[in-house]
């Protein structure tokens, strides 16, 4: 890559990925806690994928009962840290919270979650729960991100012996890899399978079932196995130039910046963003504070149809990141590196039978932004290739099929959760997903 | 234009709104920066004999995350020497002419003392007495404060030691800490005092520490009960003041005291008959410049409501206090929610299903629980509509046409008059014809 931005001083990088939202202080999370009207039945458990319920570990924070509240929240949600920094609260627990049609503001819920798990994990994680009794039944889990750690962990205190097999060296899939450092931390995450660990789930680190494993050993040696492997690789933009040097996938980018060694990341002084989901928004705002001059969205939809939250638009807007809506990508340009991107500017077409509209580019509006380096956030791929080694286990498009009750796959000694049967949302559905398999793994083994 | 000036059993003073004996008027340092800032009168903090204070004199009760919804002290009377207090009320009173200055006195129990108390204060130009009989801590131990205030003949005898030397009109401060207020009101009244103050603080643990489970405030692993203010009592004072007020017996007037912090805890004590009010913890929460809004939302409120004066406003609730037995039976109230304003919290319901009479429904609606009031099995006792976090969302809608009223009194009486025993089948016959239902 030519042009990459000069590295910045370490308080320099500290300070552009602190924390957006600063944990709460004890007077302000007991303030925080008694605004809290304690509803009956209350919206914003019902809008929380998990249902954790939020009115009571609410309440416990106003009377200092500070275990049970992590308690409550965590016998709903085993990656409630990851959750409390990482979900997208405004259209869900605090969208749903009846202050807002009092017209007032919402609770801060994610902040008082996290005031709470931080507490328990300062604490040392002190055992909340009992484990039922072994009952010598075995079950592999693929995966240690937020699915599997959830299955895992709710099937140990069922009293199964689980065995977790990560590809990573480290643990924790997207909660430790994905996640934007200024929400979350890598050690965040850590800690959250430090948590399920203690559980007695055993987490094989390094092991990729395919490759180093097969699949089949693990189908025999085991009663079940739960799939939590979420998608693979980004999506191609299949255009010109695309093997240059300089264009690297937003994954492959975020990850790179989460190893939190920030000066050992490349960035290029103008960097453009193709896709205009949330992993976008991260991949954008993370190479600016890494230090890139100029940061520019490439969308080829409108910004109505773009799938990123507005909260986080309004976040990259903030940070002054340039979106350029109806444009789509031709080629990228460059002789040994990245040198700039050839666009062509779309226009809205006819409405389809579900009001999105296609777009259509315009002849002739060809035009080239000169950038160093190109980040692709347009989607993932599914692992179709290793599903397919999985007999009777079918896919729909990028979506595992599951009984939407038990979880099971089409083979019944295989469950499956999170990203790949869902296609790709967040850290809370693949949490709730893995626990609900875990009930479906129990129900299937329990016969 | 509105003219807050009062007259408090011949004290007057500019406004209404007093300090009352406390630690905010130990001084006066304290007392000129009240005046400078607006309060019409002082009851400079007790004169007596001498003691010492111990530290830690004072314990707040937050609730729900609100500091100092009451407060708690140990504190006792002046700690400063008797002839500093008297040469700084003096010169205070110099400096200031038109505010009222009081002495609040507690003196032991003897009438030489009393007398010499009495004359060195009358001396310093106040403008009026208070007896404290209603310290109840530490003082009462000395056969002083509410040792004296719980017993109406020594509350007689002692006002009567002061009222027979003064020159100046006397106060007689009550403590709560009795069965019927009334009783040491009237004795101050027959002890010729020119009004009474009320309530001094009640008797309270405010809480204990629960990591050395030691009661708070802690002395070196000991404490003792302390008095009570703050806004949790008011309505505890509120009844006290109107009790003393509707008393046909007595015709003193009336310092209300007791969780005032705003003008308008001002007004209900007005209200309910007092000519003056005295304001301690919400000053030692927040400071003397709370009586600048005092002073000017009282005004507001006048103007808005076309009252010129206080005299108009005086014991006007009062004609509505009665007792229950002439409350009447068949005015039929039921709630009613307006769906447009409800938020869903589904407060109402549970308060309802768990703490009164389930006449709610909650039905699931688009997505949330739509709550409706089942009506006729609506008592209108209220519950809903003070759980309801929103503003005028659950309202209590009359339903009975006012043709009709019978209180219990009247029914005891009918029944008396049929010769008809009061039983459980007779009053269900007079709810039955009256369309009452109990569930």
């Amino acid at each position: 890559m030519k042009n990459i931005v000069s590295k910045l001083t370490l308080e320099q990088y500290e300070k552009n990925f602190q924390e957006l939202h600063p944990p709460l202080s004890y007077g302000s999370a007991k303030a925080e806690s008694s605004r809290c009207l304690y509803c009956y039945d209350s919206p914003c458990m019902k809008a929380c994928p998990t249902h954790i319920d939020i009115s009571e570990f609410i309440k416990k924070i106003s009377t200092d009962n500070l275990l049970g509240s992590a308690k409550t929240i965590l016998k709903s949600n085993w990656v409630a840290l990851t959750c409390a920094k990482a979900c997208p609260v405004a259209v869900l627990c605090e969208g749903a919270c009846v202050l807002n049609e009092k017209g007032d503001k919402p609770i801060e819920i994610g902040r008082l979650q996290r005031y709470v798990i931080d507490n328990y994990f300062s604490l040392g994680m002190p055992a909340l729960f009992s484990k039922k009794p072994s009952n010598g039944k075995k079950v592999a889990i693929i995966g240690s991100g937020p699915s599997g750690l959830s299955c895992g962990a709710e099937l140990a205190l069922l009293g199964y012996n689980v065995t977790i097999f990560e590809q990573s060296e480290t643990p924790g899939g997207l909660n430790t890899w994905g996640i934007a450092p200024y929400k979350m931390r890598k050690q965040d995450a850590l800690n959250e399978v430090e948590l399920v660990k203690n559980f007695g789930v055993n987490i094989k680190t390094g092991v990729g079932v395919g490759t180093d494993i097969p699949f089949n050993e693990l189908y025999k040696n085991f009663d079940a196995v739960f799939l939590g492997i979420g998608l693979g690789e980004s999506h191609a933009l299949s255009v010109n130039g695309e093997e240059l040097p300089g264009v690297i996938s937003a994954l492959d980018f975020i990850e790179q910046v989460k190893t939190e060694d920030w000066s050992s990341v490349p960035v290029g002084k103008r960097v453009a963003i193709i896709g205009a989901g949330n992993t976008s928004i991260d991949a954008a705002t993370e190479a600016k504070r890494l230090g890139a001059e100029e940061v520019i969205v490439i969308y080829r939809r409108s910004s109505q149809d773009m799938s990123a939250y507005n909260f986080e638009f309004n976040l990259a807007k903030k940070d002054g990141i340039i979106f350029h809506f109806l444009t789509a990508p031709e080629k990228i340009v460059g002789k040994k590196f990245v040198e700039g991107i050839e666009c062509i500017r779309m226009e809205p077409g006819k409405p389809d039978s579900k009001g999105k509209r296609s777009v259509l580019p315009v002849p002739g509006t060809e035009f080239i932004i000169p950038v160093d380096m190109v980040i692709k956030a347009i989607g993932q791929e599914a692992q179709n290739d290793f599903i397919s080694t999985i007999p009777d286990v079918k896919f729909v498009g990028r979506k595992i099929q599951i009984n939407s009750d038990t979880y099971q796959t089409g083979n019944p000694k295989v469950f499956a959760g999170g990203d790949c049967i869902n296609g790709g949302k967040e850290v809370v559905n693949a949490a709730y997903d893995g626990k609900m398999a875990a009930y479906g793994i129990d129900k299937f083994l329990g016969k | 234009m509105v003219d807050l000036s009062i007259n408090c059993g011949g004290i007057k003073s500019p406004n209404p709104f007093w300090l009352a004996s406390a630690p905010p008027t130990n001084s006066a340092y304290q007392n000129c920066k009240a005046f400078e800032l607006g309060w019409g009168g002082v009851v400079w903090k007790t004169l007596s004999h001498p003691i010492m204070n111990v530290a830690s004199r004072l314990g707040g009760f937050d609730y729900s995350g609100q500091k100092l919804a009451g407060l708690n002290n140990i504190e006792l009377t002046t700690d400063r020497s008797l002839e500093i207090n008297l040469k700084e009320i003096k010169e205070t009173k110099k400096l200031w002419p038109d505010r009222a200055i009081i002495v609040s006195l507690m003196v032991e129990s003897k009438r030489e003392t009393w007398h010499d108390f009495v004359k060195k204060a009358i001396d310093t130009g106040a403008d009026g007495l208070e007896l404290n009989y209603g310290c109840p801590h530490g003082m009462s131990e000395r056969g002083m404060g509410a040792a004296v205030g719980q017993v109406p003949e020594y509350c007689q005898m002692i006002t009567e030691w002061v009222t027979e030397v003064s020159t100046i009109p006397v106060l007689v401060k009550l403590t709560p800490n009795v069965t019927n207020i009334q009783i040491p009101a009237r004795a101050a009244q027959t002890a010729k005092a020119q009004g009474v103050s009320l309530i001094n603080t009640i008797n309270s643990i405010v809480g204990i520490d629960l990591d050395t489970l030691r009661i708070m405030p802690n002395i070196t692993g000991k404490g003792g009960h302390g008095g009570f203010a703050g806004p949790a009592v008011k309505p505890i004072a509120l009844h006290m003041v109107s009790q003393v007020a509707t008393d046909p017996e007595f015709h003193l007037a009336i310092s209300g005291i007791g969780g005032i912090s705003t003008w308008k805890d001002t007004l209900e004590f007005i209200l309910l008959g007092a000519s003056s009010v005295q304001v301690c913890t919400a000053v030692m929460h927040h400071g003397f410049r709370i009586v600048q809004d005092m002073t000017d939302g009282l005004t507001n409120w006048m103007i808005s409501k076309g009252y010129n004066n206080l005299d108009q406003l005086r014991g006007k609730s009062l004609t509505g206090i009665d007792s229950f037995g002439n409350l009447n039976l068949l005015y039929k109230a039921v709630a009613r929610i307006d769906q447009s304003k409800c938020i869903h919290c589904n407060l109402c319901y549970i308060a309802c299903e768990d703490g009164a009479h389930q006449c709610i429904e909650l039905t699931p609606e688009d997505g949330h629980n739509k709550t409706v009031i089942r009506e006729v099995d609506c008592v209108g006792c209220n519950l809903c509509s003070i759980v309801c976090p929103v503003p005028e969302c659950i309202s209590m809608v009359r339903m009975d046409d006012g043709s009709q009223e019978k209180t219990w009194n009247d029914l005891v009486q009918d029944f008396k008059e049929e010769s008809r025993e009061l039983t459980w089948e007779n009053l269900a016959e007079f709810q039955k014809k009256n369309g009452i239902v109990i569930h």
